[in-house]
């Protein structure tokens, strides 16, 4: 049959990568958050995630702004400094079927936010939680973050004397399920990472080095482009076989770590740091601190476990959102009240 | 203190001619908290009210663990005055720490009943002369009938409820069936129990002959009543109103509204495949409990947290959010005395101004301001309904006395209205108009329609900020499109006047002087106008406030009168001054303020006293 125009490109729920933009960025040209807007956008194109069915949380700086620019047929809340954490698990609760994205940065996770993060990671909230890195606070003109590297220098001269939080091994050692660093230059790698996210069922956390290219791209900074592209030390090459994907079977099979995903996925693994096991948790928080030492900035999947319950495994509820149950199922009948009533005469 | 004047001869001389008290004193009870005594004290308490005769009990208790002080206080009252008395005529002294003390504090003629070994170290019978002393071997009594030495602590406040049920006359049956409701599934716990009251009821009759004048004697004035403290009944009245998503952090005194809430959603809110219709999620602190009931309330879910001041100044950030963003949530604050940590077991309403303005910038906070128990079941179901209604966070105003302390009340009803879930637009609702603009005013009410995550519309999504935004909810730093939200939300709260509970005129006459208080107040102001009518011969008005923003029928109530007395519990006058930021230039002199904050729950005659001293009478 011929047509007169070609219909545009569509994922496997029928949806244009159109449908899957956001507003224009208001963030300076070349800032690393855009660059993760864009691998957001692919990935859930790729993933044919239904718009309507995110829910898009941040908490407040720059990479907070960055839900705006991708995906605006999803629900947003731009909430407030360092609890994107509780505001995310309330939504969620109301109705634990949607996607939930969240998008922080260094400060408003690592600092401000550190109280919520922490007990998020507990919880094993079904959430991804992208942590858009870059070391220093770019609204407020570039002050170091908690996650400055020691000895990393600002524009000003100024030197970091305190050590980096590492919120990878944090996550790890606190009950995160699905751990990993990536850079927002390194398109393939972010790609795959977020796909095998959204295909996991429990807290995601995501560090992406991410540069400030206003108050943190200089020399002497460990969070610059160049920094990155020079220190950056993957120990896992990551493939992901989406379930609605044809399986390929080219590898060797030895040098692979598979991981079966919840909604049938599969992640490869292809070990480049010798005898790496992703769901070894003492050994990623050991060879995460090890790699401080000798100035590596280890990206890749850190640490993976599918059985973990999720918080809303614990709690046990319907499966129904909480939000639309309707009254005859949340208003307790009259008899109810009369009997409480006559226990306290 | 006037001791000694009277020698106890001539004061039973005098009693003997004179009637005897029936059903009109406090009992005061004076333990070290963590001994168990408040099964006992409650068990006393059900008696007093199984006989007939109106009942309150006060908790007066240390924050600790166990060891220290603690008073429980016993008020009957055949007029159903439940406010806390002054003083208390009768003490039971078994606390050793605090006897003399205790002691002290009773007007002429009050009773002592007392453990025996504290006459011999305290010589505590002859510390006055115009007290009735009751000595009492509580410890012989409770070993000879509990072997168990573990349990004798507990088993010894039993023993007290027989002492003092048969000293005055409370009928041994009335106990008796109390004590087997409150042990219904327990016969071994009731046979224990049970036993130590009757052995306590025996060894007075045997071994105390009766002088003092004091006596329960059955009324009908309790007939279909029921007991319950403020905490159980917001709980409750959170659960009949539907509430999905809790989250809090302990804090005392709203804990047991939590408590309550969880353990009736365990009971009346599990599917019969054994599935949770809600979620109640103990939050690391109370920033993150106020967080996750706004992410809840954005994403359509009824949510409700509990806190008291210290939470709640925590919350403030938050609040501002939710009004801002227009997010909904309900906000239980049980007040306690402040500032900083202030006494945590002890009342006070101090946090009215602060709850009222929550947060920077023009946040304004609705806030519901319930009387008694069942208002607070009520308030509670309202400020689900407000909350969506409005799409903003919303306060139930209640304190500890009102929260944690038990009441007499009419049995809760059945809400007779359906919830309302306020302002919600369905992906058929989207198709039909194509798309909507969050924060506009189309319907002239200044609410504007929200969607919820989720709504399978192309159209449905929109974006929630705290910063600038316009009525499309897009980000805006436009002077005129700010505005223009800003005198929205005004509007909206202005709106809110005739929403809110209207307030009680409880008393409206034709005097030149009114009074206006809230909350856990009423109860003494109301005993208080009763004894100014009675001294003074003066018939005064009083309107009861039940939320803010405040309703015309209180400008009404000021207009119409020369002087208005404001009652409240706080150092500062909050009340007041927030009526003053209410009330036209003219009116606000008319305002005058009987305060009290020292803690205790307020009580009348420091409110007749204070009115008589400011009137000059």
């Amino acid at each position: 049959m011929a047509t007169a125009t070609p219909s545009p490109k569509v994922n496997h729920i029928g949806l244009p990568v159109l449908e899957y933009r956001g507003g224009k960025s208001t963030l300076c040209a070349g800032c690393g958050h855009n660059a993760i807007s864009e691998r957001i956008i692919d990935a859930l194109y790729e993933m044919g995630v239904e718009p309507e069915r995110v829910m898009k949380m941040s908490g407040i700086g720059c990479s907070s702004k960055s839900p705006a620019y991708f995906l605006s047929r999803a629900h947003s809340f731009n909430s407030v400094h360092g609890r994107m954490p509780s505001v995310s698990t309330g939504a969620i609760l109301a109705n634990h079927q949607m996607t939930m994205l969240g998008v922080s940065g260094d400060g408003d996770t690592a600092s401000i936010g550190m109280g919520q993060f922490v007990h998020l990671m507990r919880r094993n909230l079904p959430m991804i939680y992208i942590i858009e890195n870059n070391g220093v606070y770019g609204l407020t003109k570039g002050q170091f973050s908690a996650t400055a590297d020691l000895g990393s220098r600002l524009k000003t001269g100024v030197v970091n004397d305190l050590p980096a939080i590492d919120t990878c091994a944090l996550a790890i050692q606190l009950g995160a399920t699905f751990i990993g660093r990536s850079f927002s230059g390194d398109k393939k790698q972010l790609l795959s990472m977020l796909k095998a996210a959204i295909a996991h069922k429990g807290t995601v956390v995501l560090d992406v080095i991410s540069p400030c290219v206003t108050f943190n791209d200089h020399e002497g900074s460990t969070k610059s482009y160049k920094f990155m592209q020079e220190n950056d030390e993957p120990i896992n090459e990551i493939g992901f076989v989406a379930s609605f994907d044809e399986i390929e079977v080219d590898y060797d099979s030895g040098q692979i770590y598979e991981v079966e995903m919840h909604d049938g996925s599969n992640l490869r693994l292809r070990k480049l740091l010798e005898d790496y096991d992703p769901t070894d948790k003492a050994n990623a928080v050991r060879t995460l601190m090890e790699s401080r030492d000798n100035d590596e900035i280890l990206t890749g999947v850190f640490y993976i476990n599918t059985e973990q319950p999720t918080f809303i495994d614990l709690l046990n509820v319907v499966d129904e959102p909480l939000s639309t149950l309707p009254e005859s199922i949340t208003r307790p009948p009259k008899a109810a009240l009369d009997t409480l009533m006559a226990a306290l005469k | 203190m006037a001791t000694g004047d009277l020698a106890l001869g001539q004061l039973e001389g005098a009693l003997n001619t004179r009637s005897r008290v029936i059903n009109d004193f406090s009992i005061n009870v004076a333990t070290v908290n963590g001994s168990g005594s408040q099964s006992a004290n409650s068990v006393l308490l059900k008696s007093i009210f199984g006989m007939g005769v109106p009942v309150s009990g006060k908790n007066l208790f240390p924050s600790n663990i166990a060891g220290q002080p603690t008073w429980f206080i016993i008020r009957a009252s055949k007029d159903g005055y439940v406010a806390r008395k002054r003083d208390s005529e009768i003490l039971v002294a078994l606390n050793p720490e605090t006897a003399q003390a205790d002691v002290q504090a009773l007007p002429p003629g009050g009773v002592v009943i007392h453990e025996e070994n504290l006459n011999q170290t305290l010589n505590l019978s002859q510390t006055r002369n115009d007290l009735f002393f009751y000595s009492v071997p509580f410890d012989k009594i409770t070993a000879a009938i509990c072997p168990e030495a573990k349990l004798r602590k507990l088993v010894k406040n039993m023993v007290y409820v027989g002492v003092v049920a048969q000293l005055l006359t409370i009928d041994l049956g009335v106990v008796e069936s109390g004590l087997r409701r409150q042990f219904a599934k327990k016969q071994k716990v009731f046979d224990l129990n049970f036993g130590a009251v009757k052995a306590g009821f025996d060894y007075a009759q045997e071994n105390l002959s009766k002088r003092d004048p004091y006596f329960i004697e059955r009324m009908n004035q309790t007939e279909g009543k029921i007991i319950i403290d403020g905490n159980a009944a917001c709980g409750m009245g959170a659960v009949f109103a539907g509430v999905t998503v809790v989250a809090w952090y302990p804090i005392t005194p709203s804990t047991s509204v939590i408590e309550a809430t969880a353990d009736l959603l365990k009971k009346l809110r599990v599917t019969p495949d054994g599935k949770a219709t809600f979620a109640v999620v103990q939050a690391e602190d109370e920033l993150a409990a106020i967080g996750m009931v706004l992410g809840a309330g954005w994403a359509g879910a009824r949510s409700m947290t509990a806190t008291s001041g210290p939470g709640m100044s925590l919350m403030a950030e938050f609040v501002g959010l939710g009004y801002y963003a227009e997010i909904p949530g309900v906000i239980v604050i049980v007040q306690r005395s402040g500032p900083a940590t202030g006494m945590p077991t002890r009342t006070q309403q101090a946090d009215l101004l602060s709850a009222a303005f929550l947060s920077h910038g023009d946040t304004k906070n609705i806030l519901l301001l319930p009387g008694s128990v069942k208002e607070c079941f009520e308030f509670t179901q309202a400020a689900f309904d407000l909350a969506e209604r409005l799409q903003t966070p919303v306060f139930v105003l209640s304190d500890l006395d009102l929260g944690m302390n038990n009441w007499m009340s009419e049995p809760f009803e059945y809400p007779s209205k359906p919830l309302d879930r306020g302002k919600v637009l369905t992906a058929e609702d989207l198709e039909r108009l194509g798309g909507f603009a969050r924060y506009r005013d189309v319907d002239g009410d200044s609410i504007g329609w929200r969607t919820l995550p989720g709504t399978r519309h192309p159209k449905a999504a929109y974006f929630t900020r705290g910063s600038g935004h316009n009525d499309a909810a897009g980000y805006t730093e436009d002077p005129d499109e700010y505005t223009a939200v800003m005198d929205r939300l005004s509007r909206k709260f202005e709106s809110a006047r005739k929403l809110v509970p209207a307030p009680v005129s409880v008393k409206d006459g034709t005097s030149q002087i009114g009074f206006l208080a809230y909350g856990s107040t009423d109860c003494a102001l109301r005993e208080s106008l009763d004894q100014i009518k009675k001294r003074y011969g003066l018939d005064v008005d009083y309107l009861r406030l039940r939320a803010w923003p405040f309703a015309h029928e209180i400008h009404d109530f000021i207009a119409s009168h020369e002087r208005v007395y404001v009652v409240e519990q706080n150092r500062d006058a909050q009340l007041a001054s927030l009526l003053k930021l209410d009330l036209p230039a003219e009116q606000v002199t008319k305002l005058r303020s009987i305060l009290h904050y020292n803690g205790l729950p307020i009580d009348a005659e420091s409110i007749t006293e204070e009115f008589v001293t400011k009137e000059g009478l």
